[in-house]
């Protein structure tokens, strides 16, 4: 029964890891084309019009990939969480089921418009079909998001004697108080990994001496739309969603934090120190005394709960991998912020084309806006933990009864196998489109 | 209000075998009877703006049954596990075969996909017919074993097979001689409908050739469905039952009937759409008329212990389903739109989308 619990983790948990590494560069990236279309009817220059439809290219291929990995996540609700689905099905149906009368129609239908109907439809039509296509992404991830808080934070919701969750308030799951930083906190981010996809494709070209120019125009749109998402992942979205994990999943707090012991007279802030579970404490550490404390509450001296304040049957199952997980995206996404920053410096003194080391920086950095959505969202999942519904239904209490672990585990060695293989064939085809870069195309 | 539900769901899930159903008999002759570039191109001309749209019937059709009915979603997805799980990966491999096939210009490479999109388009035909074939044979409930339940009474297992390919072992397969007959009705009756629509929506050089195999095909299909009516007592003893209790329902049979002899006609057709209505009607009727002859039942027990699941006794909570009427109906109002400006624009033969061009 463990080994079972176990493969039905691993086999969600990777499956949706692979997923959302597309739709986190599509949501941002339909922005930003968007922006490119919209600059290009607004000047008519043809470089906009021309940057619009490279990155539509590289947007139809992520586009299909999270596709065709997005499906397995709706049907992995029912085959390997039954029991989660058959109790608490009439609540997240709804918003899952919405998801797919919204916005799937809708990014489906305008997508091969956007992508096939420019000479049919004309530069106008065709900047809107990209609108709808931009509007279903964002739609999609704010159901997603709809689902995933009524997961974190309940509401709306009464409990029948045969343990079913049913539904009393359908506008509860829309006013849920996590829902709205979290969206955003999401959508920032998704255009954190955007942007820094375009700057970085533009240093690119830059530094290797090949279409330059749009490699200058990549760079530039990247920097500011970059600087800016990046701001607001941490402030105010960030902040607020972590007072939100304060106040409703305080225990979930002290783990990511690595928090040990209440401290008396206000708590440190880690930077660094691995947790040591057994002895309770955090080995190697390096903190900031009282930060924490005004961070959370804009007071020097307050309190916050250590993780000893709480019966160890309502801790996060894996407190150093939640610490870990919050901690690196906490790091990167301050690293993002001052990189930005200082090539933004750079942008507005007209330099930063000349300025190799913050080119550089921009090109490699570009791996880091992925491991810093996925940590992310494992800062949530993990935190949530042992719970797959806040307080109310145990993980171990979702699963399929009748599904063996053979059976799974047979299933997620085939998942491997097969994103292996889409993994390889993406980044080659990705790497086919970058290489012969923008105007190379004419339709 | 799960009457209501269920005809959504129902009409939904026609939809998509309608839809996608073309899509899935276009792999089917692009796997058979494509033999030059340019048949080739004509196929995946012809469903290239629309697969990725009929797909979203399926995703759309399994959250409305989610939402309503998430006790049958539970019960079946995680009972029917391993054949979902394999109609994943061949639909994975099915998308990405058409999407990918033209981003190399290389021959290798496109044989590769070529028969990727083919395989796993022949395949997912005969897997839902193989899952249509399941539920109205029923499963075992329960797992009931020498008349006890080992598990809840709503949940179930079923391997691939049992060694003995028989619908009436006490231990099941997914795939028995009767799952596998309603496999090929599938297969045959989607071929059929994928090549109607190729010759509505083209002008190649293989519309005269697929007339001459949807003729030889019709009778292969009136054969098999011949076949499988006369065996159907065999796993329902008295299939009629809903239909002698209210005549009206005879209407979706009249319609399955109307169909399949239309496509008999298939050479003198002046209009090239008119092929296509019929192996529509053929697949609507079929599909509603299964499915009337097992309501209210949506999953038969086939043990006496525990019942069978009915649309009343999987349903969620009335409140959740009366509010989703509301943003239901708006958001069929917009599907509606979204098709009509899909079918306006990719409207007449498709020869010059230059679909899988980059």
């Amino acid at each position: 029964m463990e080994d079972m619990l176990f493969y039905d983790r691993m086999q969600f948990a990777f499956t949706i890891t692979f997923h959302y590494l597309f739709p986190q560069l599509t949501m941002g990236l339909s922005l930003m084309i968007v922006y490119f279309k919209g600059k290009f009817l607004k000047t008519k220059l043809e470089k906009y019009n021309e940057a619009a439809k490279f990155w539509m290219r590289i947007f139809a291929l992520n586009f299909a990939m999270g596709v065709v990995t997005g499906i397995p996540m709706e049907f992995q609700f029912g085959t390997n969480w039954a029991k989660f689905s058959e109790l608490t099905g009439g609540i997240i149906g709804q918003t899952l089921a919405m998801e797919g009368m919204f916005s799937f129609f809708l990014e489906s239908s305008f997508l091969g418009l956007f992508l096939f109907g420019e000479k049919l439809l004309g530069h106008k039509l065709h900047f809107l079909t990209g609108f709808l296509v931009f509007l279903g992404s964002w739609a999609s991830g704010f159901l997603i998001i709809a689902t995933h808080s009524w997961m974190q934070h309940p509401v709306g919701y009464e409990i029948l004697e045969n343990g079913k969750f049913v539904l009393n308030n359908f506008g509860a799951l829309f006013s849920n108080v996590w829902l709205w930083p979290s969206y955003l906190h999401n959508q920032a981010a998704s255009l954190v990994t955007a942007s820094f996809v375009v700057a970085a494709i533009g240093a690119f070209y830059i530094l290797n001496n090949k279409h330059s120019e749009f490699g200058k125009l990549f760079v530039k749109t990247g920097v500011v739309f970059g600087l800016i998402s990046s701001v607001i992942v941490a402030f105010p979205t960030g902040d607020m969603a972590a007072k939100n994990v304060v106040k409703h999943q305080p225990v979930t707090f002290a783990a990511m934090e690595g928090i040990f012991e209440t401290e008396v007279g206000g708590s440190e802030i880690i930077l660094i120190g691995q947790p040591n579970v057994l002895e309770k404490k955090l080995d190697n550490k390096i903190a900031v005394p009282n930060i924490l404390s005004f961070l959370t509450y804009q007071k020097w001296e307050a309190e916050i709960k250590g993780l000893n304040e709480f019966d160890e049957k309502v801790y996060p199952t894996n407190i150093p991998g939640l610490y870990y997980a919050y901690h690196i995206m906490v790091g990167l996404g301050t690293i993002f912020i001052g990189l930005m920053f200082l090539a933004a410096i750079q942008l507005f003194r007209n330099k930063l084309y000349k300025t190799k080391w913050i080119l550089w920086s921009l090109l490699f950095m570009l791996p880091f806006p992925y491991i810093a959505n996925t940590t992310g969202w494992y800062t949530a999942e993990l935190g949530r933990q042992p719970w797959l519904v806040y307080d109310l239904l145990r993980t171990a209490e979702g699963a399929s009864p009748t599904v063996s672990s053979g059976n799974t585990l047979f299933t997620l060695l085939g998942f491997i196998g097969l994103y292996l293989l889409l993994g390889l064939l993406f980044l080659m085809l990705v790497g086919k489109i970058i290489n012969k870069g923008p105007q190379i195309i004419k339709h | 209000m799960e009457l209501f539900w269920y005809i959504v769901l129902m009409t939904m899930l026609a939809v998509y075998v309608i839809l996608d159903g073309y899509d899935f008999g276009a792999g089917i002759i692009h796997l058979f009877f494509a033999k030059t570039e340019k048949d080739k191109k004509a196929i995946t001309n012809a469903i290239g703006p629309f697969w990725d749209a009929n797909e979203v019937w399926l995703i759309a059709a399994g959250g409305v049954l989610f939402f309503a009915f998430p006790t049958l979603y539970a019960s079946s997805f995680s009972g029917f596990y391993l054949p979902l799980i394999m109609i994943l990966w061949l639909l994975i491999f099915r998308a990405i075969g058409l999407e990918l096939r033209g981003q190399i210009h290389n021959r290798m490479w496109e044989a590769v996909w070529d028969k990727a999109f083919g395989i796993a388009s022949l395949l997912l035909a005969l897997f839902f017919g193989i899952a249509l074939g399941n539920v109205v044979r029923g499963v075992n409930l329960g797992m009931v074993e020498n008349g006890i339940s080992t598990q809840e009474a709503h949940y179930f297992f079923l391997p691939l097979w049992n060694p003995t390919f028989s619908p009436q072992a006490q231990h099941l397969g997914i795939i028995d001689w009767f799952t596998i007959l309603l496999g090929l009705v599938a297969v045959v009756a989607l071929t059929i409908h994928g090549a109607n629509w190729i010759i509505f929506k083209t002008n190649s050089d293989l519309n005269e050739k697929l007339k001459k195999v949807i003729f030889v095909l019709s009778f292969v299909l009136l054969a098999l469905s011949i076949v499988t009516l006369l065996v159907w007592h065999i796993i329902e003893p008295n299939p009629f039952h809903n239909f002698i209790k209210n005549p009206l329902l005879w209407i979706f049979p009249l319609i399955t009937f109307i169909g399949l002899f239309g496509l008999f006609k298939v050479k003198s057709f002046k209009k090239d759409g008119l092929g296509f209505l019929f192996s529509s009607l053929f697949l609507f009727g079929g599909l509603t008329s299964t499915v009337a002859s097992i309501f209210p039942k949506v999953l038969p027990s086939t043990n006496a212990v525990n019942p069978s699941l009915t649309l009343y006794n999987v349903a969620a909570d009335s409140y959740g389903l009366s509010v989703g009427i509301y943003w239901f109906a708006i958001a069929v109002v917009l599907v509606g739109v979204y098709m009509v400006i899909q079918y306006r624009v990719f409207k007449g033969k498709m020869d010059e989308v230059g679909y899988g061009e980059h």
